[in-house]
């Protein structure tokens, strides 16, 4: 007999999954509720701070719409004409920022890689001591460590020092306040970050396909290359992304060791909510920084992704 | 027509350790592996059969001795300078790469043109019959293809010697009886010289043109198949190879190349007494389980009571225990219609023919 309604069997197993639909939700829901708060929260106010008009003494008018923050990033009125020109201060410091950082995954990626190889390669036991010693550094606060780097290569410092004093040189080279000293302010404070997760996929490689490579003629530059390279490439994209994306935002070191001048994003945006007092302008910035940020690991990650299929 | 011999090792001693721990994993091993054969190291775990083989492959250095390839020593060579391929026990195929991928590499690494890389390949994978899996990755392909694509692999740079390390022992039973038909043909079709590795004596029987049985680092023997099944030097390898039987006696009387032998539990027989030998007193003896044979009691032979009586198709067992104390088995093949098995419990003698035992040298 045909009929329209469902099977019985139906009804209640529907509910059922209603109900633990439900129960899922639930015990999901902290996690939902920190993510949230803690990391679309504050999204979300720099979001609407940007498009405010801003306050005379800081802060925001809330309710009073303006895109004078978003127009800022780019371009700045002359205060007695009104005329508009392009605000290259902000380009010269965002090209700064991009460049520093790249040269700064770079640089930690021939200083990490090799380092985090050599550490795979030891024996189990001496392994964990040398990863208990890349650790150290994140044991002492970063704005000491860089004033200990600076102590290393100002002009009376001890590259200096050394550097005149073996007489490689006749006059200390100035390195403190440039974008040099960031570059290795940068580096040290970053390398770990690549060390460890490139270490953490090296470690996993199988060494016999090392001896499989030595075994089918390929020397040890080419067994670097075609095998050990390839299948430590998740480590090695995780570290480049660990190392790019806080040098782009970085603060503290450049500010230390940049001085007043060399100034990068990080900087810049702390001038707008410091003394600029300019909320809408640093929050349009940040959201400029960040969509760069993810256009950036989009085009890499998917680069990196691809490259990895074909060898 | 001439031997030619491909691989030799001289005097080779290697020693893992030091002080009290020292183990010597070769003692003053010496070989010549013929051109074009397919010989094989066979012994139980930790005999050293694969500390010689990496040693052929350059991924071990002897400590004393030398190892020759076609007449040059080649201890000096690294392994990517040694026209020598291996497949790995575990394959070691390279996980980022296609199937193709991984044939190639050896070839492009010897910086070969891209077209007759590829040609190359090609017969490569009609060799191991993997043609259709050409691109797939090498996680995406079972065992059994691991394997061929392994052996396609190292077989790609047409080397003197192909080395292989255990390469059948993670296939399941039936797979491995096909891949050593399979070995054979690949080996007879290339002209390869095989050296290969392995514990199963099954395994190593079938395949060879000549097997070194392996023990603590010392080679025990050399020779054939049937020579190291039907005429074992020592005890160790009568045990190794195949199942056996072991006798004791004394050496009656010595004449062409026969002994005339007291066995303990009785009956006298006459044994083979392996070249070079002079047995004199008390000696050993092995007897295949197959050479036994069941008879009547009370018409000489050993006395004994059937213990266990095992069917396995072609074959039925008999645990026969010995009036002397000892364990003997007779193995002897079922015949259709043929009710051969005797009843456990019952009282037999077995016979052991002349020529059937042999004497062993410890």
């Amino acid at each position: 007999m045909p009929s329209a309604a469902p099977h019985p069997a139906v009804r209640p197993r529907g509910a059922r999954r209603g109900r633990e639909i439900a129960r899922r939700w639930l015990l999901s829901a902290p996690a939902l509720l920190v993510i949230l708060v803690a990391a679309v929260g504050p999204l979300f106010v720099m979001a609407l701070y940007s498009v405010m008009a801003k306050g005379d003494f800081g802060d925001v008018r809330f309710g009073t719409f303006s895109s004078e923050g978003w127009f800022g990033v780019f371009f700045q009125r002359d205060i007695f004409d009104d005329t508009l020109t392009l605000a290259d201060a902000h380009l010269t410091i965002f090209w700064r920022s991009v460049v520093l950082s790249l040269q700064t995954t770079l640089a930690a990626l021939l200083l990490g890689v090799p380092t985090a190889y050599f550490i795979a390669t030891r024996p189990a036991r001496s392994r964990e001591i040398w990863l208990f010693l890349i650790t150290i550094p994140f044991w002492t606060n970063l704005l000491i460590r860089t004033f200990a780097i600076q102590e290393v290569i100002r002009n009376e410092g001890i590259l200096n020092g050394a550097l005149v004093g073996l007489g490689i040189v006749d006059r200390p080279v100035q390195i403190m306040f440039t974008d040099t000293a960031i570059l290795i302010g940068m580096v040290y404070v970053y390398l770990p970050l690549m060390v460890l997760p490139v270490y953490a996929s090296m470690e996993k490689i199988d060494f016999r396909l090392v001896e499989a490579g030595y075994d089918l003629y390929a020397g040890r530059l080419a067994v670097l290359r075609r095998i050990i390279l390839p299948l430590a490439r998740p480590g090695i994209v995780a570290g480049s992304i660990l190392v790019f994306i806080p040098s782009l935002g970085a603060y503290v070191t450049p500010r230390v060791l940049g001085g007043g001048k060399n100034m990068m994003l990080g900087n810049l945006i702390e001038l707008q909510f410091g003394p600029g007092r300019n909320w809408p302008l640093g929050a349009a910035i940040s959201i400029t920084l960040m969509a760069v940020v993810m256009l950036a690991l989009l085009v890499y990650v998917r680069n990196a992704t691809k490259g990895g299929q074909h060898g | 027509m001439a031997e030619r011999t491909a691989v030799e090792a001289r005097r080779i001693t290697r020693i893992f350790g030091s002080g009290t721990a020292a183990v010597k994993a070769l003692d003053d091993v010496s070989v010549e592996i013929r051109a074009n054969e397919f010989f094989t190291l066979l012994g139980p775990s930790g005999c050293g059969k694969t500390t010689l083989l990496r040693m052929i492959a350059g991924f071990e250095f002897p400590d004393a001795g030398e190892i020759l390839l076609d007449g040059a020593d080649i201890a000096a060579l690294p392994p990517y300078r040694r026209p020598v391929n291996t497949v790995f026990q575990n394959y070691a195929l390279f996980p980022h790469l296609t199937v193709r991928q991984n044939i190639a590499f050896g070839l492009e690494m010897l910086g070969r043109a891209r077209a007759k890389i590829d040609a190359r390949v090609n017969e490569m994978l009609r060799l191991v019959r993997m043609e259709e899996l050409g691109d797939r990755r090498c996680d995406q392909i079972s065992g059994g293809q691991q394997q061929r694509v392994a052996l396609a692999r190292a077989l790609a740079p047409e080397p003197r010697v192909l080395l292989l390390d255990e390469p059948l022992s993670a296939l399941d039973y039936k797979l491995r009886k096909e891949m050593q038909v399979e070995l054979k043909r690949m080996q007879h079709q290339t002209g390869i010289t095989f050296v290969f590795v392995t514990h199963d004596q099954e395994e190593a029987l079938t395949m060879s043109d000549r097997v070194a049985v392996m023990s603590r680092g010392k080679i025990l023997q050399i020779g054939d198949a049937r020579e190291i099944y039907e005429h074992p030097v020592n005890r160790f390898v009568a045990d190794f190879i195949g199942e056996s039987n072991f006798l004791s006696g004394t050496v009656a009387a010595v004449h062409d190349g026969r002994a005339e032998v007291r066995l303990d539990d009785g009956p006298v027989i006459m044994a083979e007494v392996p070249r070079g030998l002079t047995p004199t007193g008390r000696v050993s003896l092995v007897v295949r389980p197959e050479h036994g044979e069941l008879a009547p009691p009370g018409g000489g032979g050993l006395a004994g009571t059937v213990e266990t009586v095992i069917y396995s198709g072609t074959d039925t067992h008999h645990r026969v225990r010995l009036d002397g104390g000892g364990l003997f088995i007779v193995r002897s093949q079922n015949r259709r219609g043929v009710a051969g098995g005797r009843a456990e419990g019952e009282r037999v003698a077995i016979r052991v023919p002349d020529g059937a035992a042999q004497i062993l040298r410890d």
